[in-house]
């Protein structure tokens, strides 16, 4: 009983941690419609201005708090809902998720930035005296601790008076209902809409340190890990009442601490499931927790209106030059691989070849995402899961490479497709957020066992060897990735023209209109899952063949957010698109690295620091989807044929003039807009 | 026999009783008018009839088959129907694929492997029956547009198109006049005139403009804060002096 009471009473400070962040999270979405994945980045921030301000320069604690919580967190929040959130409160839900999702893979790089790489061991905490320990009995807490429930309880009274007994709480409750309608209605939305961003940034910063100093180190992704646990309390609160919420944070962090406490720390299944108990609980209330039941469908009453998107480019050329583009794409990828097989060098050839392994990879988010409609966090898991299965065949059944990395894209559609099951019950967000529960399961759970990945080198995935082609060859390997992606195009391509993809296309218009005239959206949803999840996995099999070995941090949660980033922003309705993004997202960052802007300090110069400077290009792009979700390739290619057309039109238009000059005047045509008087 | 049987309906929200205890009958062919003020409940019980809401209580049979449980798609399956109140289109479609994809979903095939070898395109059998539909609601001259650049009216036509190609055996429309003019209306009168004559198809119909519900319909239910307060011949209920307090503002 005092074990249970004092493991209970260890949980209470990250369980009120977890509160925070769950409550900040369930305000902005409650507000303004959109779930902040970029919280964590957010809570990320804070913790580095906090650590650079106290630790590195040795401030006094009230005044790096004041900075890094008080005045950074809400002026955060204040940027984001002005420049970014506040214009999409009627944007379609997918567009805001991108969003928050671009944010979430530019913010922690723009940070690092100015934060520098040298890793910031020994974050402090918000105690004076960090050393002393409080005693009651048998019962203990470090001052860490102590500090942290205590600004926990603060802030809920101050939230609760804000509820009670202000207008406030009442108007966001409008403003949630239906953004349009109190468009109309006297209510300020915007102003509700900022404070409630302002609100929840503060508890993004406040929560990132109290957080810091659980961790050895300042980093990002270790705020991530933790905002499942906050996204699991707040789907416990039904994404939407605030005392469950709370209620739901406090005692997941009980409940971990008690497991912790409990299970023998060397069995197998507390390894395993210490670790999981966030994503196992975010999984099963998404799954079997009623409050979350058609929350997703209902519908706001003025939704529909919005003006219809820009007709795709492809309608709008004429056929020749349909023809003409394709016979120009045709020469430059046979351009592009004459030129890799006999005038690349080995690094180029390398290169070249990796672009065309991540086409195939993105060609799975180009399912998902451009066809499905569905935002999956899960692309680099799925993509792990191939790499793995393969390795693992190979080397355990000495099964020959090349069929078996079919096979191991076939795992990869299995667990895909059973992913999909909630798509059985959830909608959209939900969806989404259980593909956020999955592969951080995977990346923390799964992949640290040795019948996954071998241990933290990997497991060899050798080249295939077919009769007498030997793919060590770079070159022969090249090819091979191309007929793959060739025939990995051609599949997705049918699919999108076929009855699949017209079903998709009418789920995507109206899920109701589409389900009454019988087309079962649950089978779509799975299919596309399933299809969506082996492609990627056939990507991530031949990818880990390229390098010789499946490595997991080739398959890193935070890379398979990267790519769906890269693909939304550069066009996720097409092939083309999703092959460009596959050889940009090698290219840009090489490109960067070569200008050299000497100039600049080291941290901001491309050829520095490209990676990161990539990841911030592009996480910004993310930000262009909600104006333009048909993609930046698509939406320029409109553009130069509109202006193509407009010159063709001039050019006939001066030719008929001439013409009707030589035949004598013809008033209706001289005398009409394009006449020459 | 009747075709559709709803006994004792009824759906709740938070407090507010939007059915209550509601029974109606649809039999085969015949076009059932449901009319009632703003706010009555006739879009609620059109949701619980075809499974986007799940009643409260009450048993609603479709050709004798109980419908509790049965997803909206599997309710399309066996032959019901629908419009919307708000227009549902498929937005970037063209009025042709709209018809066509109702056809494809009407004939339940969307195998994958289809797709992969090519073998989904739309049949000249298809084509043909869309054409049909689309002669039958003067489409002919858009079939080709995307449904964004038609106007209300003729959306309405292509949701009614798209439902018809189902071969619905009972088809709900909600409120099919609402936004179009003197002109459309007329239209859509005769369209729902020729579908229950040429292929039986019974229907029901929410409506507010009298003169469509006097021209088309035999039956009519009247809704109330979710109760009903009147059913029976047309004439006989438009003319009910309780019904045209309650709903006809005593105008008729
Ligand atoms: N999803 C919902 N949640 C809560 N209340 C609802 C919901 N849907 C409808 N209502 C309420 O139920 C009542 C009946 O609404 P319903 O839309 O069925 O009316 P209606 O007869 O179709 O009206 P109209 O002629 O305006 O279309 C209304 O008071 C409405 O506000
Ligand atoms: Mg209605």
């Amino acid at each position: 009983m005092t074990d249970l009471v004092s493991y209970a009473i260890r949980g209470v400070p990250i369980g009120c941690v977890f509160a925070l962040m769950a409550v900040g999270v369930v305000l902005t979405y409650k507000t303004s419609g959109v779930f902040n994945l970029a919280f964590g980045a957010q809570a990320f921030v804070s913790a580095a201005v906090y650590y650079e301000t106290r630790v590195r320069h040795d401030w006094p604690i009230w005044l790096a708090f004041l900075v890094a919580v008080v005045a950074l967190g809400p002026a955060i929040g204040y940027v984001l809902d002005r420049a970014l959130f506040r214009h999409l409160r009627t944007a379609p839900p997918i567009a805001r998720l991108v969003t928050s999702l671009g944010l979430l893979v530019a913010i922690p790089q723009m940070v690092q930035i100015w934060f520098g790489n040298s890793p910031a061991y020994n974050p402090l905490g918000i105690a004076p005296d960090p050393g002393r320990i409080f005693r009651w009995g048998e019962y203990a807490l470090d001052a860490n601790q102590v500090a942290t429930i205590l600004v926990t309880l603060l802030v809920v009274a101050a939230l609760t008076v804000l509820f009670r007994f202000s207008a406030l709480g009442l108007r966001m409750r409008a403003v949630v209902e239906s953004p349009r309608m109190s468009e109309l209605t006297a209510i300020n939305a915007d102003r509700v809409g900022s404070s409630a961003w302002m609100m929840s940034s503060f508890l993004a910063g406040l929560s990132g340190v109290l957080l810091a100093p659980l961790f050895a180190q300042v980093e990002a992704n270790a705020f991530f890990t933790l905002l499942v646990a906050a996204v699991a309390a707040a789907a416990f609160g039904g994404l939407s009442s605030i005392p469950l919420t709370f209620a739901g944070g406090l005692a997941l962090g009980v409940l971990q601490q008690v497991l912790a406490g409990y299970l023998p720390s060397d069995s197998v299944v507390s390894q395993g499931l210490r670790p999981a108990l966030p994503f196992l609980v975010l999984f099963l209330l998404l799954l079997f927790w009623p409050p979350l039941r058609g929350i997703g469908r209902a519908a706001d009453p003025l939704a529909g209106v919005d003006p219809p998107p820009p007709a795709p480019a492809a309608t709008v050329r004429s056929s020749g030059m349909t023809t003409m583009t394709r016979v120009l794409a045709v020469a430059t990828v046979a351009g592009f691989v004459l030129a890799a097989l006999f005038w690349f060098d080995a690094f180029w050839l390398l290169l070249f070849t990796k672009g065309l392994i991540f086409g195939v990879i993105f060609l799975s988010i180009t399912v998902l995402t451009g066809m499905g409609g569905q935002v999956s966090l899960s692309q680099a898991a799925f993509a792990g899961v191939g790499a793995f299965a393969t390795g693992q065949l190979v080397e355990n059944f000495g099964l020959p490479v090349l069929p078996t990395m079919f096979l191991g894209a076939l795992v990869a559609a299995v667990v895909g497709a059973v992913l999909a099951i909630p798509a059985l019950r959830l909608d959209g967000l939900y969806l989404t957020l259980a593909t956020l529960a999955f592969a951080l399961m995977w990346e923390n759970v799964l992949v640290p066992q040795t019948w996954v990945s071998s241990g933290p080198l990997g497991v060899d995935v050798p080249r295939p060897l077919v009769g007498p082609v030997d793919f060590t060859d770079d070159r022969a390997f090249l090819l091979l990735c191309l007929v793959v992606l060739a025939l990995v195009g051609l599949l997705v391509l049918l699919v999108k023209r076929g009855t699949t993809g017209r079903y998709l296309d009418a789920l995507r218009g109206s899920e109701l209109a589409a389900a009454s005239i019988g087309v079962d959206r649950t089978r779509a949803r799975i299919t596309t899952f399933a299809l969506s999840a082996g492609i990627a996995g056939l990507g991530g099999g031949l990818l880990a063949s390229q390098v010789g070995r499946a490595t997991p941090t080739d398959y890193v949660f935070f890379l398979g957010l990267f790519w769906v980033v890269m693909v939304v922003t550069l066009g996720d309705r097409s092939v083309q698109a999703a092959i460009t993004a596959g050889m940009s997202f090698l290219l840009v960052p090489e490109l960067l690295s070569r200008i050299d802007l000497g100039f600049l300090p080291e941290i901001l110069n491309p050829a520095d620091n490209p990676a990161a400077i990539a990841s911030i290009l592009f996480g910004l792009g993310a930000l262009t989807y909600a104006k333009h979700p048909e993609g930046i390739l698509e939406l320029q290619t409109r553009r130069s044929i509109e202006r193509v057309n407009t010159w063709g039109a001039a050019l006939a238009r001066r030719r008929s003039a001439t013409v009707d000059a030589s035949d004598g005047p013809d008033p209706a045509v001289a005398n009409g807009p394009g006449g020459p008087r | 026999m009747s075709l559709l049987r709803a006994e004792e309906v009824s759906k709740r929200f938070s407090g507010l009783s939007a059915l209550d205890a509601v029974s109606l009958t649809v039999a085969p062919g015949e076009i059932v008018g449901l009319i009632g003020p703003n706010g009555a409940g006739k879009t609620t019980l059109f949701n619980c009839l075809y499974g986007v809401l799940a009643p409260d209580g009450g048993r609603i049979t479709f050709d004798g088959r109980d419908l509790a449980g049965l997803a909206v798609h599997r309710r399309a399956r066996l032959g019901i129907g629908r419009t919307f109140q708000r227009i549902e289109l498929f937005a970037g479609m063209t009025v042709r694929d709209h018809l066509l994809v109702a056809e494809r979903a009407r004939r339940g095939d969307g195998a994958l492997w289809k797709d992969l070898c090519n073998r989904s395109r739309p049949t000249s059998d298809e084509r043909a029956r869309a054409d049909a539909t689309l002669g039958l609601l003067g489409l002919d001259d858009v079939a080709d547009r995307p449904v964004e650049s038609l106007s209300l009216g003729r959306g309405r036509l292509v949701e009614l198109g798209r439902a018809l190609m189902i071969e619905p055996r009972l088809l709900l429309l909600d409120e099919p006049s609402s936004g179009l003019d003197h002109r459309e209306t007329d239209e859509m009168a005769d369209v729902l005139d020729v579908v229950r004559r040429e292929r039986g198809t019974a229907i029901l119909l929410v409506e507010h403009d009298v003169a469509m519900v006097r021209r088309v319909t035999s039956r009519l239910y009247v809704l109330d804060f979710g109760q009903l307060i009147a059913d029976g011949p047309t004439a006989e209920v438009v003319a009910d002096a309780r019904v045209r307090q309650a709903y006809l503002g005593d105008t008729v």
